[in-house]
């Protein structure tokens, strides 16, 4: 099953050679994995993407908060959330596309953020599996370049991942 | 009190209490051996290999349950460590190891002796450090030995750049009496509700086993583990790592278990229906098949450390804490309990479990004109009364140390059993000596091994360190050659050495005694001249018989109830050795 792991982390330089070292040493598979500062500046906050069994989710999460570097863990998975995964997409426009193309981000709710005379950057969150829908709902050959930041993700309510 | 970096390392050492720092000067630590120079009260051992530092450091640690601390150059000097680093964190040993680093301006322009130290043992510490600020290292060298020490204790890597020891720069001095870490908080006693739980279990069970491991050595529980198997009545199994945790001359104790365990452990274990793991970690030499471990227990297990719960082996019981804290909160229960464990269902396990003893697992041919090994080390035991200080190395004369040599007493039986590093016996042997002067340390080892720390004789001249050196010497690589006989139609690929030195030559020009024994009724008496000459480091290289093989065998990817027994007559198989 597909989990996502969030993790509050020193902000310390190594800190993320860590949690991805324990990944290829113990042979956990990593989705996706983002990072950056949070608003106290000595922690991080860790996003990761990661399949497997309860049991393997179980070890990982045990061998993350072993790490002297992880103050806290949730797995996102296990409570009501919300994920949001940022999109950029270069896509090649002809006279002809141009129209279905913005109508197409419209209908994502997307935005188009730079025009060229032959291409459109488009910007979409939202959850992995809809930026999975807009992808395949346009034209393959147009699409120069997708950038993602893989997902990122918080629990509904009062609930949070502090200190 | 003003210091500079390279005097703050040091005495942030005296204040922590260290009393022997094993390692090897280099460029990048010359301030700080400087720095060792002008001060006596920590001594500084100089090994002939940082591998030999880290082991000895390991030795004087396993023995003592104080932290190890090792001192290595950058580069070479810190790869060397490595392997010592690594086997100090597979049997979870504390351990401070201090590396010098190329000046932090340089890192990471490929700078003469650089190499990423803490990346490379990243994977292999508990924890490590980059200094970058001398304002800073104290505190750091404060908060390595508290992790190396507290929780399931393991090896912590300070890594120092020279320039941090620059003797030019003096920055007030306090070496913090505490410290915290915020992220860091390893549990202590156990959870109440668990811990009922467990003891309710237990006072039920009609096939119970107690399995404790390397946790109760480390975890200074050995009075309580013995006080819970008495007050139970319950058969006890000790892993590799855990001898000595039991008194194994007592009555309940089983043997050890595992691959080469003994039957009746094995047995126990294998139809038990309930086993209470104590500080022991299903390693897979434990458990064999994991398909078919003990297919009718419920299990209890104790460990500080919760990711080494239900790692390979679900169990139905967790309990998270020191073993210490949990067996004598358990003691108060079970004692304070109306139940108590049913008396008629352990005098049937008792018979069954003596009716496996009876099949005398152990057993060898004890009339060979050949030199057996089991029996150079039942004769060290009754030398040495069975209160030595015994290190071993790897493969199969460390097998028959843990099998013939029955460990009364923690913190006596030193090997490395998670990572299995060859070469680990002579600089432990040291490390040992060194903390206990008086005690009688033996070394017992093989041609293979020894020859992988040999240099460390030195060190123990140097040092005044005499330990006695047991070399069963079968001019293989026996435990190779064993899984080759078994597995390979005995095609001995290069587990063969036809170069093998002239120990006792080579024992002599270190400094110390050579013997040579190559007739079983030799053996006995070559020992008591050995152990009698207190002040000097004896080699007996015992040329043994070549065949013999480790028994019992639970072989690789089979189950407790699957062991290779000797053959019955008691004789080893007689193949012809190429």
């Amino acid at each position: 099953m597909r989990h996502i792991i969030s993790i509050l982390i020193e902000n310390e330089s190594g800190a993320l050679s860590r949690v991805a070292g324990l990944f290829s040493a113990r042979g956990y598979n990593i989705e996706s994995l983002t990072v950056a500062p949070t608003e106290d500046p000595s922690l991080s906050r860790m996003t990761l993407v990661t399949r497997g069994s309860d049991d393997i989710i179980e070890q990982i999460t045990k061998q993350l908060n072993k790490l002297i570097d992880v103050v806290k863990l949730i797995d996102l998975v296990e409570s009501v959330h919300i994920e949001r995964e940022l999109m950029m997409v270069k896509i090649r426009t002809t006279e002809h596309t141009r129209e279905e193309i913005r109508g197409m981000a419209d209908i994502f709710r997307g935005k188009i953020i730079d025009v060229t005379p032959t291409t459109y950057v488009v910007e979409m969150t939202g959850p992995s599996s809809k930026l999975d829908a807009f992808i395949a709902a346009i034209d393959g050959d147009s699409i120069i370049e997708v950038v993602r930041s893989g997902p990122t993700g918080i629990s509904r309510g009062e609930k949070g991942l502090h200190l | 009190m003003e210091l500079n970096g390279a005097q703050i390392v040091i005495q942030s050492l005296k204040d922590e209490g260290v009393e022997y720092i094993f390692g090897y000067p280099g460029g990048a630590v010359l301030h700080l051996y400087d720095a060792l120079f002008q001060q006596d009260e920590v001594k500084h051992i100089l090994v002939r290999h940082e591998q030999g530092a880290t082991h000895a450091a390991d030795g004087y640690a396993r023995a003592t349950g104080k932290p190890g601390v090792v001192l290595v150059t950058s580069g070479p000097g810190a790869t060397n460590a490595v392997t010592g680093i690594a086997t100090a964190y597979m049997d979870s040993i504390p351990m401070v190891v201090i590396s010098g680093q190329v000046p932090l301006p340089v890192i990471g322009s490929d700078a003469f002796q650089e190499v990423d130290m803490v990346g490379i043992t990243r994977p292999c510490v508990k924890h490590n450090f980059l200094v970058k600020d001398v304002n800073k290292l104290a505190e750091t060298i404060k908060k390595a030995f508290y992790v190396a020490t507290t929780g399931r204790p393991g090896p912590v890597v300070v890594d120092v750049p020279k320039d941090i020891t620059d003797p030019r720069i003096k920055v007030p001095y306090k070496y913090p009496k505490k410290v915290s870490i915020r992220s860091y908080n390893p549990a202590v006693s156990g959870h109440k509700g668990q811990i009922k739980k467990a003891v309710d279990l237990l006072l039920t069970a009609q096939k119970p086993i107690i399995y404790s491991g390397g946790g109760v050595v480390l975890g200074e529980a050995s009075k309580e583990l013995t006080e819970f198997a008495h007050t139970l009545g319950f058969p006890i199994t000790n892993t590799l790592m855990g001898l000595g945790a039991y008194p194994a001359t007592d009555k309940q104790f089983v043997g050890m278990l595992g691959m080469h365990g003994t039957y009746e452990a094995n047995m126990a274990m294998h139809d038990s229906d309930v086993i209470i793991a104590i500080g022991a970690r299903f390693d897979d030499r434990v458990t064999g098949k994991l398909d078919e471990f003990c297919p009718h227990a419920q299990i209890i297990h104790i460990d500080v450390d919760p990711a080494s719960i239900s790692k390979t082996v679900k169990v139905a019981i967790p309990i998270v804490g020191e073993v210490k804290p949990v067996l004598e909160q358990m003691l108060e229960m079970i004692r304070e309990s109306k139940k108590k464990p049913s008396k008629k269902a352990l005098e049937s396990w008792w018979k069954q479990i003596d009716q496996w003893r009876a099949v005398k697992c152990m057993e060898y041919d004890r009339s060979s004109q050949l030199i057996k090994p089991q029996y150079v080390i039942e004769q060290l035991y009754e030398v040495t009364k069975g209160e030595a200080y015994v290190t071993s190395d790897v493969g199969q004369h460390q097998m028959w140390a843990a099998q013939y040599y029955p460990f009364d007493k923690p913190r006596h039986w030193i090997n490395s059993g998670g990572l299995g590093t060859m070469g680990f016996g002579l600089p432990a042997a040291i490390g040992v000596k060194l903390a206990f002067p008086d005690s009688d340390v033996a070394c017992v080892t093989g041609d293979g091994s020894i020859q992988m720390c040999i240099q460390e004789l030195s060190t123990a001249l140097q040092y005044n360190a005499p330990v006695k050196i047991i070399n069963l010497n079968n001019s293989y690589l026996g435990m190779v050659r064993q899984w080759q006989e078994f597995s390979y139609e005995s095609r001995y690929s290069h587990s063969y050495m036809d170069t093998i030195p002239d120990f006792v030559k080579l024992t002599e020009a270190y400094g110390h005694v050579g013997m040579r024994i190559d007739k079983p009724e030799d053996v006995r008496p070559a020992l008591e001249e050995a152990f009698a000459m207190k002040d000097r480091t004896v080699f007996l290289d015992i040329l043994t018989d070549r065949t013999e093989n480790v028994y019992p065998m639970i072989e690789a990817g089979k189950a407790h109830n699957d062991m290779t027994l000797r053959v019955a007559d008691g004789t080893s198989t007689d193949r012809e050795l190429a």
